[in-house]
Order: structure tokens, then sequence, then C-alpha cells
């Protein structure tokens, strides 16, 4: 359906994909997200970050449309997304990589990554090329597309989430925690993989984590959250040199304490 | 007998019409035309109704027989109702039971009035047929001779009997305590207990006496004599039959042959062909058809009766036909219901609280309250069961989808499937297990059900299980529990097998990592 209509506008690095405009939500007595605004644009990673409850997640639910913001708008392309169409059309342009994979287990991995390719009605030379296409990108071995995900390892799972989630070709990545239940080993060579990836394709990409190191290695924008509210947004240099509040000193230096105890475990370029 | 042979005697079993004796319901079609007779859950009940499609019979109407139909309540229901047109009664029953108040107390003999009343509910009398079944007391022969007991004002000079009465008898308003007090009877060991073991008692010298039906075949059995009701302390129970005064026309000179039998059946003629049915294991059928022969020289026509391989091969079509139909409308009710009700939680608590009402109904009650909707025979045992197989089926399809991960449903969500997309390629599949183990379930539970759909004319296994509680033979009950376990299992395994296709290959993958 919508495949036709897709705008095939030239995606200059720094072109402003999607935007939260003053967006914010509560539930019940709780501010989960206080008035945010936020620009997620094309060819940059973005990460969010902060402690556990900081809002994080929640920016992302409302970047997804999985949950509506109360105040504020989400735009998507200059385009205010509202109603049930409008988030699905937007959802199509989007893809998203749950937490450890999110694979349907009664779908093998090369149907978990064709399923919206298939109710889409693509052509199936299509789908096999295009699932041709994205096992190479992640390094998928293709024996693996025919197992389910029982059968799998959580490496792999992560890889074919990736796959799904790029399988329409959509302007906009978003991962949560992409990398959160890995093993360490597993965990540093997905990370290379990873920026790999996001560097030859070139999208605006969003990650949510709780892991500054991680932040630092796939962000061109970090955007640091405390209950509720963005408290700073800008590279490493800016959080380290000009922190907006002490706050965002002592989060640098506490992840920082963390990261040499570790060292080496979450090291750029470890394997 | 080869498979070939088999099958055409089934076939010619379901299409020879009127059904041999002693008549297993016919097949759920019933044509209209045919006088419908039903009888109670005993032996001289069921004697009496095959007494009536005989003589129907031989007068060249049709008639088919629904033997032990059910009890008073149901099958005076199913009268009034016009699911059947005729059925055998006593007056006792109908003056006490059926249209109490109507008449005055104690005016339980047959009489122009209660003709009248019945009149007024479209409801014919023909009788009384000669024998008076009411309560009565047996003492056995021997202490009747030792003690020269005759009548019940006899047992005042012997305070010392005991007396064993069944418990319907010691709570009955004209039971004991009405015979205690119309008598002045001393006795004071008095206990209530079961009839078979009262009968055990008497033999065995630990009773004295106990209530019996002027009829029963236990009177000559165990050599009781039957006191005389010299005070009238019972009221009257006179056998008649009672018809709807609106049978069809084909059915005319049914009714008034009928009327031959008024008089014919005395009390020991009765008592002897209940002994001949329920001691000797005669079939009714035969019981009926040699009385009529020697008192009315009625002859009937030589039938046919088909061995035991045809007649559990039509009650497992008909059991057959009952489960599937009652079952696939469940799946295919229950299964959306299912679905609305885990998408939208208020509607999913209120389906499944009125499904689970109707689970709370005892399945014979349901299958009751379905006669006067659906009349009788498959049609309401089939409603019956699909609302019994309902719960099972909701529950677990509601259960399967609130059980998947929300993780899973966003992930859908978030690749923008529609929600009718996202129920048909990941809720169904994944809740697969879950749903098929609820129709499982249903079915097995189905299979077990069906079987009372024998007691509203719908066939099935539990004709030969209810009629050989009846007659006490064993060989028939047999015939159809072990083939409706067999079922059972068999359904069980079928579902496995169903899973292995149905149930997608990831869910059953031990999981690894």
């Amino acid at each position: 359906m919508t495949e036709a209509t897709l705008p095939t506008l030239p995606t200059l690095p720094g072109t402003p994909i999607l935007q939260l405009v003053g967006a914010s939500k509560r539930y019940g007595e709780v501010v989960a997200l206080g008035p945010t605004s936020l620009d997620v644009a094309a060819g940059r990673t973005t990460a969010l970050i902060g402690p556990s409850g900081c809002g994080k997640t929640t920016a992302l639910r409302l970047m997804m449309g999985l949950t509506r913001p109360d105040g504020g708008t989400v735009r998507f392309r200059d385009t205010v997304v509202h109603g049930v169409e409008g988030i699905r059309a937007m959802r199509i342009r989007m893809g998203y990589v749950v937490q450890e994979g999110g694979l349907f287990p009664h779908l093998t991995a090369s149907e978990n990554v064709c399923l919206m390719a298939r109710h889409l009605n693509w052509q199936e030379t299509r789908v096999r090329q295009r699932l041709q296409q994205l096992a190479e990108l992640v390094r998928l071995p293709a024996a693996t597309l025919g197992r389910y995900p029982a059968q799998i390892s959580g490496g792999q799972k992560q890889r074919v989430g990736l796959m799904r989630a790029l399988m329409l070709d959509p302007e906009l990545l978003l991962l949560d925690e992409p990398l959160g239940a890995l093993d360490p080993l597993v965990r540093a060579e997905l990370q290379d993989d990873l920026a790999r990836i996001f560097a030859s394709l070139a999208k605006a990409v969003v990650l949510v984590t709780h892991d500054l190191a991680e932040a630092v290695f796939f962000g061109h924008v970090i955007v640091l959250l405390r209950d509720g509210q963005v408290v700073q947004r800008g590279s490493i240099e800016d959080l380290v040199q000009r922190p907006a509040d002490p706050f965002v000193t002592r989060f640098v230096q506490a992840q920082r304490r963390f990261d040499g105890a570790t060292a080496g475990q979450s090291a750029k370029g470890s394997a | 007998m080869t498979a070939v042979g088999i099958w055409s005697v089934v076939l010619a079993a379901s299409l020879s019409s009127p059904s041999p004796s002693p008549s297993p319901s016919p097949s759920p079609s019933p044509s209209h035309r045919a006088l419908r007779v039903a009888s109670k859950t005993f032996t001289e009940s069921v004697i009496l109704g095959e007494i009536a499609v005989q003589v129907a019979r031989s007068v060249g109407a049709e008639a088919q027989h629904r033997p032990g139909f059910g009890g008073t309540r149901l099958l005076w229901n199913a009268l009034t109702s016009g699911a059947i047109d005729l059925y055998p009664e006593y007056t006792g029953t109908i003056v006490e039971e059926l249209i109490p108040r109507t008449l005055e107390k104690g005016e339980s003999g047959l009489d122009a009035r209660l003709e009248e009343a019945l009149a007024a509910r479209g409801i014919g009398l023909i009788g009384p047929l000669g024998f008076n079944n009411t309560y009565a007391i047996g003492v056995t022969a021997r202490r009747s001779r030792e003690l020269g007991l005759a009548k019940i004002s006899d047992l005042r000079g012997h305070p010392s009997l005991r007396f064993g009465f069944s418990s319907e008898f010691m709570s009955r308003r004209d039971g004991w305590p009405a015979l205690r007090a119309r008598y002045q009877l001393p006795q004071v060991e008095v206990n209530g207990l079961d009839h078979d073991l009262a009968y055990r008692g008497l033999r065995a010298g630990e009773l004295d006496a106990t209530d019996l039906y002027a009829t029963d075949p236990e009177i000559p059995l165990y050599d009781l004599v039957v006191l005389e009701d010299d005070r009238h302390g019972f009221p009257r129970y006179d056998a008649v039959f009672l018809y709807r005064l609106d049978c069809p026309p084909e059915t005319g000179l049914a009714i008034p042959a009928m009327a031959r039998l008024r008089g014919r059946i005395d009390a020991g003629t009765m008592a002897s062909l209940n002994v001949r049915a329920k001691v000797e294991h005669v079939p009714e059928g035969e019981v009926a058809a040699d009385f009529l022969r020697a008192s009315l020289g009625i002859i009937r026509p030589k039938l046919d009766r088909p061995g035991w391989i045809p007649s559990v091969l039509r009650h497992a079509a008909e059991h057959l036909v009952l489960v599937a139909v009652s079952l696939l409308a469940a799946i295919l009710v229950a299964v959306p219901l299912g679905v609305m009700g885990a998408r939208w939680s208020r509607l999913g608590q209120l389906v499944l609280g009125a499904v689970g009402i109707v689970q709370t109904i005892p399945s014979l009650a349901l299958l009751v309250f379905m006669i006067p909707l659906f009349g009788i025979g498959a049609r309401p045992a089939i409603v019956a069961l699909f609302l019994y197989s309902l719960l099972p089926i909701v529950r677990n399809t509601h259960a399967g989808l609130r059980g998947i991960s929300p993780g899973l449903r966003e992930a859908a969500e978030a690749l923008g499937l529609p929600p009718g997309a996202i129920v048909r390629r990941i809720d169904l599949p994944l809740a697969s297990p879950m749903i098929l183990a609820g129709i499982k379930s249903a079915a097995v539970i189905n299979v077990g059900t069906a079987t009372l759909g024998a007691l509203i004319g719908a066939g099935g296994f539990g004709q030969p299980i209810f009629t050989g509680i009846r007659l006490d033979d064993v060989g028939l009950i047999l015939q159809g529990a072990v083939p409706a376990s067999l079922l059972a299992l068999a359904v069980q395994g079928g579902f496995e097998l169903v899973e292995r296709i149905v149930v997608p290959r990831g869910l059953r993958l031990p999981r690894s990592s």
C-alpha cells in the first residue's frame, strides 16, 4: 500500500527525519517524560542514555507510536503523526530492533525477516534478493535462516532482529538495548558489526542504552535523560568538558569508574 | 459378515421405518406423521409403551417408541409441548403431581372430572388399563403364615415387627406418615434404606415388611405377600395412557384401537410381564407382543433384529454426528469470542462469566431445558453440547492470547502489521497449542456428555447404556460404554496428531541456546 507512495527524498545528512516537539507522557501521577523536543537526523546515530526510569524508553516508544503523547506532537518528515493509519504508515518506514531480538518463535529466522514484506505482497524474487543482501550485511550464515528462534544463539537472534527491522529499507532505525543481554565476546563482535552497518547504511539511528561506553561508541549525538527531562545533548566532549549540570559529571564519572574496572570487555575494537 | 454386508444392514436399519422394537430412538428426522410414543425410565412403563406402539401398528398407523425417555416431569412437559403424542401414566401421579389443586385431595380415582381437567389442557386419557400400581406393604410369605397377616390393619397387633422402607416412601406425604396415622401403627423399628437392601433384609429375615409397588417383579421373586389396604390408606395409581387430543390425523385409528386395552391388564398380569422383562431379560418388545397375541389376538409382524455390530455402528454414527456438529459450531463461535475477549478485557470478563455460568448447569438439566426450545432428538442435544463446549475453548483461547509476551505483541505492532494480520499471523499461531488443548478437552468432555443425549431421544452410545441400566443388562451397557470410551481415547489421540499439523514447528522445539 504505502510503498509506492514513499517519497524518495534525498536524505542529506542532518535532515531531521523524526522530531519530538514538546512531547510529554505521564502514567497516572508519574511523569514518564516531561515536555521534550528532540530531533533525529538522517545519517546520524542518536543515543538515548540515562539511569533506569529516566524516560529514555518512553521517548523511544513515543517515536514508534507505541505510546501516544499527552502533550506536544511527534513529527515524521515534517508531518504530524496522528491516527492509527498515520502511525501504521510511519512504522513501515521505520525499523525497530526489540530487546533480545523479539523474534516470533513460531516463524523461522527468514520468515521473521520477510513477514512484513510478504504481508505487503512483495514479489518472491524481490523478497529473496533482499533477504540475501541483508544476510550478507549482518554476516548471518545461510543455514541459520531456516532455523527457529529456539534453535539459534542470542547474538544471532539480534542479527535476525536487525534484518527484520531493515527489510523494508526504512529511513529510521530504532534499537532498544541491542547488546543488553549478550555475553561479552558476542557483544564485542556484534558491536563492531553494528557500527559498520550503521556507517554503511547512513540512516537515522536511535539507540537506547544505559551504558555510556556503548553510547559513545555508536552515538554522534548523546542525549542524557534524568527524571523524564533531557539534561544535556551533545557529543561526549560536550558532556565531559561542558557539563550542563553536576549530574552529568557524576553520571560520566560513575560510568568511567565502572569502565575502568571492566576494561577490555566493552572497549572499542576489542574483537 | 462382510463389511459390505454390515453396511447394507446398517443402511437397511436406518431406512426401514418403523424401526424394529424395542425401538432405539429413530434417526433425528422424526416423521411427523408417526405417532410418537415415549415411556418412563422403568421396565413397566417401557412395556406399556411397547404395547401402545404395537397396537397402533396393528391398525396400520406409523408409530415410534422412545423407550425410557425420562421421568414424569419430562414426559409431561414433552406431551404438553407437543414433542411426543402419547405415554403411559398413573392417575395418582396426575392428580397429585401433574395437575395438583385441580381436583380435591384424595380424589385420585378416575372420573369424568379428571378427564375434563386434562381435556382443558389438550390431553386425552385412555384407561384405566386394569391395574392399580399403588404403594403396597409386602411381608414375607413365611411371616404372613406365622402371624396370620393378610391386611395392613393386621400389623397393629404386632408392635415388634421391623419395617424397612425406601427413603422416598419414608418422606412422601402419602407414604409412611399417612399410613401410620390412618392405621395407628405402633411399630418403632422403622428404617429408611435402599430398596434393594430392603429386599435382601427380608430374605435374610432381618426385616419383616417393606413398601412395594403392586406390580413389582420382586413380589413373586422374593415370595412376598401384599397386604390388603383395607382402610384405603394409599391413593389409587391406575395405569392409563395420556395422549394429545390433536394427534395427527394419519394416526387416526391408533387411539381408538388402544381403547381395546381398557381393563385388559390386571395387577397379576402386569407383574408377570415385569418379571419376564426384568428378571428373565426378555426384550420389552417381545413381552408386549406375547401379551397382545394372548389377550387381544394381535400378531406382530416378524422383524429382523439387527445384530450387535450394526447397532454399535449406528450408535457410533449418531454419536459422531452429535459430537462433530456441536464441536465444530463451538469452535467457530468460541475462538472469535476468545480473541475478542483477549482484546477488550471488559468484554472478555463478560464472555468468560457467561460461558462459565453455562458450565455450572448440570448437563442433564441443560439437556432438559433445551426440550421446550428445540423439541426432542438430536437438535436439542447438539445445542446443549455446543453450549457445553464453549467454556474450555473460549477460556483457552483467551488465556493463550493473554499469555503472549507483551514484547512480542509490540514487535508485531511496531512492524506495522494491522490488527487483523496480527491476530492471524502472530496471535493465533502463538496461542495455537493452548487453543488446541481447549478444543481437545471440549471434545473429550463432549464425547462423554453426548451419551446423556439418549435421554432426550438423540441416540448415540447412551442408548444401549441407558437401556442396559434399565434392564440390568451388563452386556448392553458395555455395548455403549466401551465404544464411548474408545471414542474418547481416539479423539484424544486424533488431537495429538492434529497438534503436529496445526501447532507451528517452532513452538514444539525444546528450548536451546
